[in-house]
């Protein structure tokens, strides 16, 4: 098997997409020659042509405006807003648009747009290029978000989000562009399904994105302490798996979810309180939330002390009020 | 020092402001002696569009009372600028597309859209009360300018699918202080779109007057700035509108680029019903535009041609009259809306959530309608 990385993922199944239907199109700020400043779309413009993989005036409310109206001419537009804070510009479009012309038009028109965002931290990024902004697009009725954190994931939910006919928001978490895998490529659990990355018994941990392998790799050094974690990677955030993650924590009877993005009314606060409306009587702890801080994303030689670290959620582990460890119940603060 | 090529301004030059308005009637209905840069519309055509016109002013007035009687929400009056917006719904193909804002009301019946589905949005039934895939006309857009990027998108997109389909957007002069206006004309000019920005400067965007919102010595000559072609254009002078709409439909449709065109015309009434102009604007100034009427301009022009008369009058304001009557009787009539609709078009399929926000408003009505 092939050990490719994210972003190669990424760029096979843009590739795949292009062969696959013609009405695909790719567009944006630096996609063309330069193939993205992260390079996933490499190549696009010499192997498909420059009506199919195109660069556009540096403006991003126009490329989300014009993709709104191509789509209208029947086209299936994928276009990248290059760093997540560069995609606020086009807010107004996403939000008034993008999202609701499905709705506006009792179905008479649909945008099947994919706004790629490469999103969050973790890169040594200056300002206005590692914002989680998740929480914003979910809030918008109409639009579907994922976040893959798995380079066949990253394959899979593009391939799937290009197919869907609504919009997607798909939010590729800069630091795992350049994760390896040895996979192949092909067919994975659909756009609102999450997946199990591992079987435990004790506690759930519901991430997604970048946050998953932090999840993970917490689990790991749990068991080593003797506690045996579920790790639920929601893959998509709109629409929410709530079967997925309920039956989890109906059998380990704890929750703690992680994510990088600031905590207050973030995606963490909807998974928590969720998972306390439908499984209250199987919890013998509150759900705990791990998060960014409530801060603008910090420069890079203090984003350490601000993203949720494999620490910082085996912390809260243990404040999961275990019966075995009376003298680490946990108290929520007045 | 840079050393820069010169522009290729021959593609544009029919297509650029001149120092005033196009005119070829002036405010008596006389024709001006001004250079005719675009051919003059058919007496045909003429004698449509002042059809139209006149069915659209009867519309709006049929509106406005409506929303006194609480029938609809809110209606936004476009007397005054019945001219621009006749000329905008007659330069297109049925299979070209039209942008139309919440004032554009008359451009949307001239469009051939039943009036009652057309009210259906200010009605507060839903967002958008006619077909715009049948119409091929987007729903009325509330957002200022954000409908100038779709309808340069939509433009290039049919024109890259190999169809001789044009775009028409329309604004008002607040839009062209958004960023999305200088977007949409930016891409349009960049992609070469088939597409026609018709700005409709009224005066002032609500309150605030042109002065306040361009220092440009016309909105026409943002164009230029963009390397698309320009006009500006008496709005309340049907015959110029029709012309140069025309022309910019023609140009457009040849390959050669967007336009954007200037249409410089008076809101008669308020804002909205909502509004209060007399406290922004004096009456003489108002006295002043109605005597600019669009309406008796082409009338007085087509009757001196011997293109109308007083049968023809009789017979027009007679179909305008049952016009109105069957727009009050479909507005009076119960039009019972589906609460189940609020989850059916959210996305293509409901999300298991929004089925369960559903079920729990069928709970809700079925309670309902057991205690009565």
């Amino acid at each position: 098997m092939p050990t490719i990385t994210m972003a190669q993922a990424l760029n096979t199944a843009l590739r795949d997409a292009l062969t696959a239907d013609e009405n695909v199109v790719v567009f944006g700020e630096d996609v063309g020659a330069l193939g993205g400043v992260f390079r996933v779309t490499d190549g696009l413009t010499s192997d498909f042509g420059e009506d199919r993989c195109f660069d556009t005036p540096l403006a991003e409310s126009g490329i989300v405006g014009f993709a709104v109206g191509m789509a209208m001419a029947g086209f299936r537009p994928v276009v990248e807003m290059q760093f997540d804070a560069f995609a606020y510009p086009a807010f107004e479009q996403i939000v008034s648009h993008v999202a609701k012309i499905r709705n506006r038009t009792k179905g008479a028109l649909s945008v099947p747009i994919v706004i790629r965002v490469p999103f969050a931290g973790g890169i040594g990024g200056v300002e206005h290029h590692c914002d989680s902004s998740e929480a914003y697009y979910a809030q918008t009725p109409g639009l579907k978000v994922v976040a893959p954190s798995t380079v066949s994931d990253a394959y899979t939910l593009l391939r799937e989000a290009i197919d869907d006919p609504d919009p997607v928001i798909f939010l590729e978490p800069k630091r795992l562009y350049f994760s390896r895998a040895d996979v192949e490529l092909g067919a994975g659990p659909p756009i609102g399904k999450a997946a199990v990355r591992r079987q435990g018994r004790d506690a759930t941990i519901v991430a997604y994105g970048p946050s998953a392998s932090v999840a993970l790799e917490t689990a790991e050094a749990a068991a080593a302490e003797g506690r045996d974690l579920e790790v639920i990677d929601l893959r998509s955030i709109v629409p929410f798996d709530d079967e997925t993650v309920m039956a989890s924590v109906r059998k380990t009877g704890r929750c703690i979810v992680v994510q990088e993005a600031q905590g207050f009314a973030g995606v963490g606060a909807e998974v928590a309180a969720r998972v306390q409306e439908r499984c209250f009587h199987y919890l013998h702890a509150p759900v705990l939330r791990v998060s960014g801080f409530d801060i603008p994303y910090p420069p890079p030689k203090l984003e350490r002390f601000h993203l949720p670290s494999v620490d910082r959620v085996l912390d809260s582990v243990e404040r999961l009020q275990w019966n075995d460890t009376a003298d680490t119940r946990w108290a929520v603060p007045v | 020092m840079t050393l820069m090529e010169p522009v290729g301004a021959p593609q544009y030059q029919k297509f650029l402001p001149a120092d005033h308005a196009v005119q070829y009637l002036d405010t008596a209905g006389e024709l001006t002696e001004s250079e005719a840069r675009y051919p003059r519309p058919s007496d045909d055509r003429l004698v449509e569009m002042y059809r139209n016109m006149f069915l659209g002013r009867r519309f709006d007035q049929q509106a406005t009372a409506l929303t006194k009687q609480g029938r609809l929400a809110v209606y936004p009056s476009a007397r005054g600028q019945d001219a621009c917006q006749i000329a905008g719904a007659m330069c297109l193909r049925p299979t070209d597309w039209m942008f139309p804002t919440y004032r554009d009301s008359m451009a949307l019946m001239a469009r051939g859209i039943d009036q009652v589905e057309l009210l259906g949005m200010l009605a507060g039934e839903w967002h958008c009360g006619y077909d715009p895939a049948r119409y091929r006309s987007a729903p009325q857009c509330t957002p200022l300018a954000t409908q100038l990027l779709h309808a340069a998108g939509v433009a290039y997109g049919e024109n890259r699918k190999g169809r001789d389909t044009i775009a028409l957007a329309f604004c008002g002069d607040g839009a062209t202080s958004e960023g999305d206006f200088h977007e949409a004309l930016n891409f349009a000019g960049v992609f070469k779109a088939p597409v026609i920005f018709l700005v409709q400067n009224n005066g002032f965007a609500i309150s605030v007057p042109i002065a306040k919102q361009s220092a440009a010595p016309s909105l026409a000559h943002k164009g230029v700035g963009y390397g698309i072609g320009s006009e500006q254009v008496d709005g309340n002078d049907p015959v110029a509108m029709l012309a140069v709409m025309d022309e910019a439909a023609r140009f457009v449709r040849a390959g050669n680029g967007p336009v954007i065109v200037e249409a410089q015309t008076y809101r008669i009434d308020a804002h909205t019903n909502a509004d209060d102009p007399t406290r922004y604007r004096d009456a003489g100034e108002v006295e002043k535009w109605l005597g600019r009427d669009p309406l008796a301009r082409l009338e007085k022009y087509l009757r001196e041609k011997g293109l109308f008369d007083d049968d023809a009058a009789a017979a027009l304001a007679a179909e305008a009259e049952a016009s109105a009557s069957a727009l009050r009787e479909g507005m009076n009539a119960e039009r019972p809306a589906d609460p189940t609709d609020l989850f059916r078009y959210v996305f293509a399929e409901p999300t298991p959530q929004l089925r369960e926000q559903q079920a729990q408003v069928e709970a809700e009505l079925a309670a309902e309608s057991e205690e009565h």
